[in-house]
């Protein structure tokens, strides 16, 4: 596997537009003869289709969900950054990226990190002029927030809604270029293969969930925005049907997968009710601001009333052990210090998984009105889903899966080393490095699909001229017929247990062992399970129903197949990874206060997976990072 | 908890569909409503029967995707709630609870619980967006916003796309998600160049796909799990009447 | 036709049906004036200019034409769109009054064309066109229109009959007055609520002042005409007429 990141020369500020400079053109004359398929209509998938066919290529756009608007990006709450400086406080392009490449941990490419800093003041341009509706001051200019720890406000947001609000608006520019027959829409379809003619990728398998029909598409390019693979855990804050199928086809047609261990764990999520549960909300973050996490300081007192249990019995164990920045402490020091309290003995929740978050305190000190105005719709929802009313009694927080900063490899022009193959937002790995700041996924995606790939794209579509091949051809047969054989494989078990019920048993095992703290021996215990699961699944397995028609069981199994065989590449790539860095958390290596201890002298590239074959050990590659603008240093929150 | 399931099942559109009875125990009472319904299906697999097709994805009551009918009211009895964030806490032990899909002729059932909404996209289509290309954007902070409009346009703008409007309407009418975008884009200085070619489109395409009329029932704002309101039928209404007004006087201009 | 147009023309019509009721009922009330104040109204009406008095004639007819022939059309289509109902059917703040638009309507167009031929046309009991129901007035000979209301209100299943309707008309204005400003766009979340009171309020003033008059002739508040000028013997005439 050749892994040539094609970083421009020239100064970090120049290289983007130096790059630009250089790149092939398509003629607009000639464009409408190019015909690129997008999967994902999330911000990066929608946005790139947008600006695609605005310039006038074809092009085709496939999304799993009923319609492109449902994307899980509309589920981010935050905000989205952008150094726009609004609020002269020191912010400029340098900082973002500069906190961006700190914030990853230095395990990001410097060269897309400030590409995407310098796009960040576009993005907020566009979505305004497309009618998103942030956040105003009374004079009427956009309002900012500090956000996630950042020293500056860059933030900008639409009240909790700023994922949903920025994919609307991509949707809405999406939906204008369908109106006008420039883009295919195609709802309900599932890619379930990539098509490489000639080792370029040239076309997909999708399964139209609707008829149940196995479609063949051909494409002089195919772009994946098809999202992060969270729901490997079972439980995550990922919508139900994100899932890895689409990355994990093209990593097994030869795109490199990288870096796939990295995952961020959000620390203030609602704790799973019990087995019942089915996925787990984000609560955000700027609750502890004013909450006080802690437990009871003996076991026994775990199950009492948490308002009886005396000053002196509990332990705020934040407070204690970080004393400087307390129940603030960065999300990956607070999640795991919530881990070790209840590994403890000293949960408070169902399943050994849950902390009080407690605003006694904040209340009695400032009101419950005044924290009614800050919180209040945080607590109506935290009431809706537990029946708990937080004013009276502490809030139960756990951390969960939120985001993976993993994905498939891509260059600087985001193509992966497949040709043709672009991966956009948080499908590819390139730009948070092993851990991804707050308000900055909605910035990649849309910078990915806005203004990044309709500059690099062409220029690949511009050297192999158009020309796309024949559905007909051998290469579609071949896809096919293994798609088809696949899914005949898992109609055809008809065994005992539900997909639904593997997948669960697989994200037990993940959370376990290749969660928020991973070590050599637990990695081992996952990498000997794992491989046994799948084999009870291809032997136990019922789906029910037809392979014609809408059948969810049927898709979800193709799902939790292929989570089957990712989630084992993962743990290669966290025991592989003999060092802590960012969501990466090996308990072998950390500080005496716990944090993460990089070993930049061995680690600092990127760890990228080639299939090998079935079952078989997947081979790594490495992508040397180097760091000309920011200096390795080491964070410390104490 | 034990409750007793009528729900609604249709192998595809062309097929008649008819209710079917289950029961279920042992669900707790912390579950959210679509789990009752996972628990179900885990039970069908079980006994080899086909699990209830429900569309559902972010299960957090943004994404839109979760469409049923809950003892005849679109997302259950909550207000301002989602059926994915509807608790079982709020049903009694033993309880009959009766599951149907949106009924709406342009919202055809796929199957089961499943229905297809793609008129709402056909609506956006025709008019839901400001024509503006990436990157013909001017600065940011060149327009302002009044903040009163701004908040306004992100009221309507919360509108998820569910389609409760739809299925609570008694005449199935599609204008609160029609006013709710319109009055998003209208209200909005980037959307008024195209203020009067929008709404009459949208109104076009909202009519052809066959929804029913408003009649100000308010049943949609009822269910509207963002608590959109009324104000923005008036809004569509307001602006179709001036588009069409500006029309017949100045035909050239429009 | 738009939907919205529709929309529009129904609350036109109807925003001109509405006005009328209320000039109607203040007319109405001219009963409790005595037979020379309702008879001198009526005789202004009737002697209107030409144009005018057919000019308001042919308004209000085209209304109801059109405002009945939208709903035909709006019921029609909202019938399609929901081609299959569901097994439970609620309802979670729609008023009643609003959801009864159709059986209120369909019993005021009823109402509407009995009342015509009942009190304008006169042809339900033909006896009102004869001599008997012109009196004097100011010298001129002018239709006895309060005496052909007692006339008619003095039969109790008419009475009943005009109250049922009426009850029907407050129904639909009490939907009706505040939805006709949402319909044309001319209404907010505030003036909603002032709105919706306003309909509930204008219905039952409409009711009230039109029940008023067959109440009042049922219990004899308003008194035969014979008592203001006539004699006994005049009285026992127009019974005599009546039982014919």
């Amino acid at each position: 596997m050749k892994l040539d990141a094609k970083i421009p020369e020239g100064p970090i500020q120049e290289k983007w537009e130096n790059h630009k400079a250089s790149v092939k053109l398509v003629n607009p004359a000639n464009r409408r003869k190019y015909h690129v398929i997008i999967v994902g209509s999330g911000l990066a998938g929608a946005s790139a289709a947008a600006t695609l066919a605005e310039q006038g290529y074809n092009v085709s756009c496939f999304c799993y969900q009923d319609s492109p608007r449902r994307a899980h990006s509309i589920a981010a709450q935050g905000g989205i950054n952008a150094a726009k400086n609004y609020h002269s406080d020191g912010d400029s392009v340098y900082r973002l990226f500069y906190d961006t490449v700190k914030g990853g941990d230095f395990r990001a490419r410097e060269a897309n990190v400030y590409r995407l800093a310098q796009e960040s003041v576009n993005i907020i341009d566009q979505c305004v002029a497309q009618g998103v509706p942030f956040a105003r001051e009374y004079g009427g200019y956009l309002a900012n927030r500090s956000f996630g720890g950042a020293q500056v406000s860059r933030t900008f947001y639409a009240r909790g809604q700023t994922g949903q609000q920025l994919l609307l608006g991509a949707y809405s520019a999406l939906s204008r270029q369908i109106g006008l027959g420039q883009v295919k829409m195609y709802n309900r379809h599932e890619m379930l293969d990539l098509v490489l003619v000639d080792g370029h990728a040239k076309g997909i398998i999708a399964r139209n969930l609707v008829t149940g029909e196995v479609e063949r598409w051909s494409g002089d390019a195919v772009v994946l925005a098809t999202g992060g693979y969270g729901n490997v855990f079972f439980l995550s804050t990922n919508a139900q049907g994100c899932n890895v199928t689409a990355a994990y086809r093209a990593y097994k047609r030869g795109a490199g997968f990288a870096n796939p261990c990295y995952t961020q764990i959000h620390p203030t999520c609602i704790p799973q009710h019990g087995d019942q549960q089915s996925k787990l909300t984000l609560m955000s973050e700027s609750l502890r601001n004013d909450g006080r996490v802690w437990v009871p300081k003996r076991a026994e007192d775990c199950q009492k009333n948490p308002n009886i249990i005396a000053e002196q019995d509990r332990d705020y164990y934040l407070e204690r052990k970080y004393p400087s920045f307390g129940n603030l402490a960065p999300r990956d020091i607070s999640s795991r210090a919530a881990k070790e309290a209840c590994d403890d003995g000293r949960s408070i929740a169902h399943g050994g998984q849950g902390v009080y978050l407690d605003f006694s305190d904040a209340i009695n000190r400032l009101g419950e009105s005044v924290i009614r105005e800050r919180y209040g719709n945080l607590f109506e929802m935290y009431e809706r889903i537990t029946g708990d009313n937080a004013y009276k009694t502490p809030m139960k927080i756990y951390p969960a899966v939120h985001y993976t900063m993993g994905g498939l490899w891509v260059d600087y022009n985001l193509m992966s080393n497949v040709p043709g193959l672009f991966v956009l937002g948080e499908a590819n790995f390139s730009d948070h490095g092993a851990n991804r700041l707050g308000a900055s996924a909605l910035m990649q995606g849309l910078a990915d699909g806005y203004f990044v790939l309709p500059n690099t794209l062409p220029d690949y579509l511009a050297r192999v001229g158009a020309g796309r091949p024949s559905v007909n051809s051998e290469p579609f047969n071949q896809a096919e017929a293994s798609v088809k054989g696949r899914m005949d494989k898992l109609m055809s078990i008809q065994g005992k247990r539900s997909a639904r019920s593997f997948h669960m048993e697989l994200g037990k095992i993940m959370w376990e062992y290749c969660g928020m703290a991973r070590n050599e021996a637990g990695l081992k215990k996952a990498l000997e399970r794992i491989p046994a699961l799948r084999e009870e699944f291809w032997q136990d397995v019922r789906v029910p129903g037809q392979k014609e028609g809408l059948n969810p069981e049927l898709e979800r199994a193709g799902r939790v197949a292929d989570f089957l065989e990712f989630a084992e590449m993962m743990c290669y790539d966290a025991l592989d990874r003999d060092e802590s860095c960012g969501g990466h958390f090996r308990t072998e290596h950390q500080t005496d206060d716990g944090e993460a201890k990089r070993d930049d002298e061995r680690f600092a590239h990127v760890s990228v997976w080639e299939h090998t074959g079935e079952g078989a050990r997947p081979e790594k590659h490495v992508e040397p990072l180097h760091y000309e603008e920011v200096h390795f240093a080491t964070r410390s929150y104490k | 908890m034990k409750l007793h399931l009528k729900i609604w099942r249709q192998n595809s559109a062309t097929e008649k569909g008819a209710f079917e009875r289950y029961t279920l125990s042992d669900v707790s009472a912390d579950a959210s409503f679509l789990e009752m319904l996972d628990i179900l299906n885990e039970q069908l697999i079980a006994e080899n029967k086909d699990p209830v097709a429900f569309d559902h994805d972010c299960r957090e009551g943004i994404c839109g995707m979760c469409s049923l009918t809950i003892n005849g009211v679109p997302h259950g009895p909550e207000r301002a709630t989602t059926a994915c964030q509807l608790h079982m806490r709020h049903f009694k032990d033993g309880e009959t609870i009766v599951i149907e899909p949106w009924r709406a002729k342009p919202f055809p059932v796929t199957k089961d619980l499943v229905v297809d909404r793609t008129p709402f996209d056909s609506v956006m289509q025709a008019g839901g967006f400001v024509s503006v290309r990436t990157g013909a954007s001017p600065e940011a902070n060149a327009t302002p916003v009044p903040k009163p409009i701004a908040e306004y346009a992100m009221d309507a703008a919360a509108c998820i796309g569910c389609g409760a409007c739809v299925a609570a309407c008694k005449n199935a009418s599609a204008m609160l998600f029609v006013g709710a975008k319109v009055s998003h884009l209208n209200s909005l200085p980037q959307g008024k160049p195209e203020k009067d070619r929008r709404v009459v489109a949208m109104v076009e395409a909202m009519d052809s796909a066959g929804f029913g009329n408003c009649r100000n029932y308010a049943e949609c704002e009822a269910v509207c799990p963002k608590e959109i309101s009324l104000d923005v039928i008036a809004q569509m209404n307001r602006d179709y009447a001036s588009a069409k007004i500006k029309q017949f006087f100045a035909p050239a201009e429009s | 036709m738009s939907s919205l147009l529709k929309k529009y023309l129904m609350a036109l019509t109807g925003f001109v049906m509405v006005g009328f009721v209320f000039v109607h009922m203040l007319g109405n009330l001219q009963m409790f004036n005595g037979p020379d104040a309702i008879n001198e109204y009526a005789h202004f009406l009737q002697t209107l200019p030409k144009g005018v008095f057919w000019g308001f004639r042919i308004t209000l007819l085209a209304s109801l034409i059109i405002h009945v022939w939208m709903a035909i059309l709006l019921v029609k289509e909202n019938k399609a769109a929901r081609p299959e109902d569901y097994s439970v059917n609620t309802s979670v703040q729609a008023s009643l009054a609003s959801r009864t638009m159709g059986i209120s309507g369909s019993f005021l167009l009823f109402f509407i064309i009995f009342h015509i031929f009942h009190f304008t046309v006169r042809s339900i009991f033909p006896e009102y066109q004869s001599e008997a129901f012109y009196t004097a007035l100011d010298g001129e000979t002018v239709y006895n229109v309060y005496k052909m209301v007692v006339a008619g209100f003095s039969k109790t299943w008419v009475s009943v009959v005009y109250v049922v309707c009426m009850a029907f008309l407050c129904a639909h204005l009490a939907h009706a007055v505040s939805s006709m400003f949402q319909s044309l766009g001319l209404r907010n979340r505030t003036w909603k609520v002032r709105l919706d009171r306003f309909a509930v309020l204008y219905g039952w003033v409409i009711f009230l002042g039109f029940i008023a008059v067959p109440i009042g002739v049922l219990t004899h508040v308003i008194k035969p005409e014979s008592s203001f000028t006539g004699t006994p013997a005049e009285a026992l005439v127009i019974n005599t007429n009546l039982s014919q």
